[in-house]
């Protein structure tokens, strides 16, 4: 799955991508690196997507980069909590490569 | 409903389903007991009822399916926590399997055997219908911080509450890590918790003095005491601090349990007694399966093949002996070659037995064929019919699986591109029903399996002009009509672009050519444009023990299947003519194409200069001639494959051992007549 978002971003020809197998490595990598976005699955095995984005929001540095959670599971529960946390989209799976190209376009410019 | 084979292969497989479920539906029961329920065993039985479902709804019984499907709805709500795991919902999810059972036995004595499952659904409709649990409210009136709860994903959630529910002690743990080892440190004191409960979630902290540090909060419910938690080595640097005491023991466990019992009961005990009695079960239903076959893992078949093969061997060893003391005028030899003699004999009885094991009727072939045409025959608003001749004829079961795939894909292609629509036929003067023909022949060892279609056919002059433009043919040459059908074969060849009412999906031959070639089968393809296609595979009974004829090569040995041994010839000075630059030799008024393995293979030493033998190997009425400097015997082998890291090697099917701790190449007939019957000499070794 992540591969296949990889290449739908990579695809864009904007974008660098940056990919962190799991929630540790992202939260090592934040600092490092210069984030314009964040793409995170609800489940990880680690830390889980809605921990990603409160992290985020309450962090000064990424206060304010876009992020999109995605999930398999259609938990309405769970999009509420991330939209209320300060998520900019909530993507289910399955859903168009092209759906995720539209709203990276629309959450960068 | 189906034949009788369709219902003995439902029943085989439902009745493996029904003991898991009925097994696991002990173990949590036993979960219960213990107030410690496995989730992962919860989603277990989940996945079987899905697949309970599944398995009714292809075999067409609508009964099982519907009570099937009710189950699973009622697992998965209990998956999500969205109902509470008791009694009575234990007993109710035993009941509605008992119920499939029932249904599953009564199949077996006569297929439209059903009974009424509105009860069943009713019960499980009445418990669902109960009210929700009270997760919100006890969640939010924990000692934790909002924050906290709004970052859990429903599953966590969940966990929690349940964790709530089992009485554990629920912990916060709060540490902090340099950020350039926070991960493996991190990890280390999650797995030193899991030891003594369970991780709930693990929340990096957001505000923290320290730029260089990270702080993470842990969601832990504890099945021990703090004391004796914060004492362990590895959690010195965690501060722990208490969301929810373990209630006192003697309430723990009964108390959840109670409640679910006493809401349980006037929502789902009490209506049914009166309005809705489930189906007895009786005292004269038996307990013994219906079923009388046994499923094994094919992999154990492997091993006993190879064990008998081995045994083989050693009675090789034997033999020898007893013949060598035989020789030395030893007074018991005699005695000796006897029993070697009834020992070869059970053996061979023995190896007989083990093969009739593994073997399978093409039957349950040519039944998954059914199902796939009448499927897509619908999908694409065709009619046809299906003929099937010989499905009693048996071959490996290993060669049944693997044969699956390509078969569909050739039935595929017959329908899509070879029978036409009804209209279609009629203009063209056929009966408005196509007709697929599934034979299946026994041929010595080998087992011919037919595919006919009487749809349009392949224009042999399109496939002609196709393969001129490609390259593969040369345009002033003469070509057979088997290569002509041949070309089909090659990868990437395609008749799409000339005829456009070919919609294009058809799948590329030479995959299937590619996967009979892997069972040692060789593919033929014949038709006749306007009147239809054959498709013929040839293919061995079994792969795990043959015949083989070992030769010798440029000092080598090899060994070829007996099999495909048709006859060996004396090779004498003069016999060899060469006709456009192929090595021949006439035979009876035909030409023999000759091979010499070791210009194949690129062996060292020169090319012997004749005084061989011809080995005349071949089947499906293509022979080759192999030269081979010495014939040394027939054994029995038991073909290892090469691995799949040498699966490029082409012409060696094989290696085997001899038993006299040499182990020979075998080699495979099939691609080596292929390859050279079509001058392909590019073979990879």
């Amino acid at each position: 799955m992540r591969g296949l978002i990889v290449s739908t971003l990579e695809a864009m020809e904007c974008c660098e991508v940056v990919e962190a197998c799991n929630g540790f490595e992202a939260l090592r990598m934040l600092p490092r690196e210069k984030v314009d976005l964040i793409v995170t699955d609800i489940n990880m095995p680690d830390i889980n997507g809605l921990e990603l984005v409160n992290f985020c929001r309450n962090n000064p540095l990424y206060q304010a980069t876009p992020m999109i959670i995605i999930s398999t599971e259609g938990s309405e529960r769970d999009r509420e909590k991330g939209l209320a946390l300060g998520a900019d989209a909530y993507l289910i799976k399955p859903f168009r490569p092209a759906d995720l190209q539209q709203l990276i376009r629309k959450l960068l410019h | 409903m189906g034949s009788r084979q369709q219902v003995d292969e439902f029943l085989a497989e439902a009745e493996e389903l029904l003991e898991k479920l009925s097994q696991d539906l002990a173990e949590l029961g036993e979960g219960i007991e213990n107030g410690d329920v496995n989730p992962e065993l919860v989603n277990g039985i989940f996945r079987d009822a899905h697949s309970m479902k599944g398995l009714a709804g292809m075999f067409g019984f609508d009964d099982i399916a519907e009570l099937a499907h009710h189950l699973e709805d009622l697992l998965d709500k209990l998956r999500l926590g969205k109902i509470s795991l008791n009694r009575i919902l234990l007993d109710l999810l035993f009941e509605t399997i008992e119920g499939v059972g029932l249904l599953v036995r009564g199949k077996a004595g006569d297929p439209d055997y059903t009974i009424n499952v509105a009860p069943y659904v009713q019960r499980i409709g009445d418990l669902l219908a109960g009210p929700d649990d009270n997760s919100a409210i006890t969640l939010e009136a924990l000692n934790l911080d909002v924050a906290l709860l709004n970052v859990l994903t429903e599953y966590e959630e969940h966990r929690l509450q349940e964790n709530l529910t089992q009485g554990r002690l629920l912990l916060l743990v709060s540490v902090a890590f340099p950020l350039d080892s926070f991960d493996t440190d991190l990890s280390d004191v999650i797995g030193e918790l899991k030891h003594v409960g369970e991780v709930v979630s693990t929340l990096p902290g957001a505000a923290n003095a320290d730029p260089s540090s990270l702080a993470f909060r842990i969601l832990f419910a504890c099945k021990i005491p703090l004391e004796n938690l914060s004492a362990t080595p590895g959690l010195s640097d965690c501060c722990f601090e208490t969301v929810s005491p373990a209630p006192p023991v003697s309430v723990s466990v009964p108390a959840p349990v109670l409640a679910g019992v006493s809401k349980g009961l006037t929502q789902a005990e009490q209506p049914l007694p009166q309005e809705a009695p489930l189906q007895q079960t009786g005292e004269d239903t038996s307990l013994r399966s219906v079923s009388h076959s046994v499923r094994v893992d094919i992999g154990k078949l492997d091993i006993l093949m190879n064990l008998v093969g081995e045994l083989g061997l050693v009675k090789g060893g034997i033999a020898q002996v007893a013949s060598d003391l035989s020789n030395s005028g030893v007074a018991q030899a005699c005695d000796l070659e006897k029993s070697v003699h009834s020992l070869e004999r059970r053996l061979a009885e023995l190896q007989k037995a083990v093969m009739d094991v593994r073997m399978v009727p093409v039957r349950q072939l040519f039944d998954k064929m059914g199902r796939i045409i009448r499927r897509m025959a619908q999908e694409l608003g065709k009619k046809v019919e299906l003929k099937t001749f010989g499905s009693e004829t048996e071959f490996d079961k290993l060669i049944a699986e693997e044969l699956a795939d390509p078969l569909m894909h050739i039935i595929r292609n017959a329908l899509d591109h070879g029978i036409e629509s009804g209209t279609e036929r009629l203009a063209a003067g056929k009966a408005e029903v196509g007709c697929i023909e599934l034979r299946a022949t026994q041929r010595g060892n080998h087992v011919v399996l037919e595919i006919a279609d009487d749809g349009k056919g392949i224009d042999s002059e399109v496939l002609r002009r196709k393969g001129i433009e490609r390259g593969l043919v040369d345009s002033d040459t003469q070509i057979s009509r088997r290569n002509l059908f041949g070309l089909l074969f090659h990868p990437g060849f395609s008749t799409r672009d000339e005829v456009s009412e070919y919609s294009g999906r058809g799948v590329g031959m030479d995959v299937v050519k590619n996967n009979i070639s892997a069972l040692s089968g060789i593919i033929d393809i014949d038709s006749t444009y306007g009147q239809g296609t054959q498709i013929s595979l040839t293919l061995p009974i079994t792969l795990a023990i043959i015949k083989a004829l070992v030769v010798r090569i440029q000092g080598r040995d090899y060994a070829i299947p007996l099999t495909s041994v048709l006859e060996t010839l004396l090779l004498e000075p003069g016999m060899i003519q060469t006709i456009e630059g192929q090595e021949v030799v006439e035979l009876r008024r035909s030409t023999l194409p000759l091979l010499r393995l070791n210009q194949l293979f690129n062996l060292d030493g020169q090319t012997s200069s004749g005084g061989d033998f011809v080995v005349v190997a071949g089947f499906a009425g293509r022979r080759i001639g192999i030269v081979v400097e010495e014939l040394r015997g027939q054994q029995d082998v038991v073909i290892k494959s090469l691995g799949k890291s040498l699966s490029f090697v082409k012409g060696i099917a094989g290696a085997a051992d001899l038993g006299n701790q040499k182990t020979v190449l075998v080699l495979d007939v099939s691609s080596l007549i292929t390859d050279l019957l079509r001058g392909d000499t590019g073979l990879n070794v």
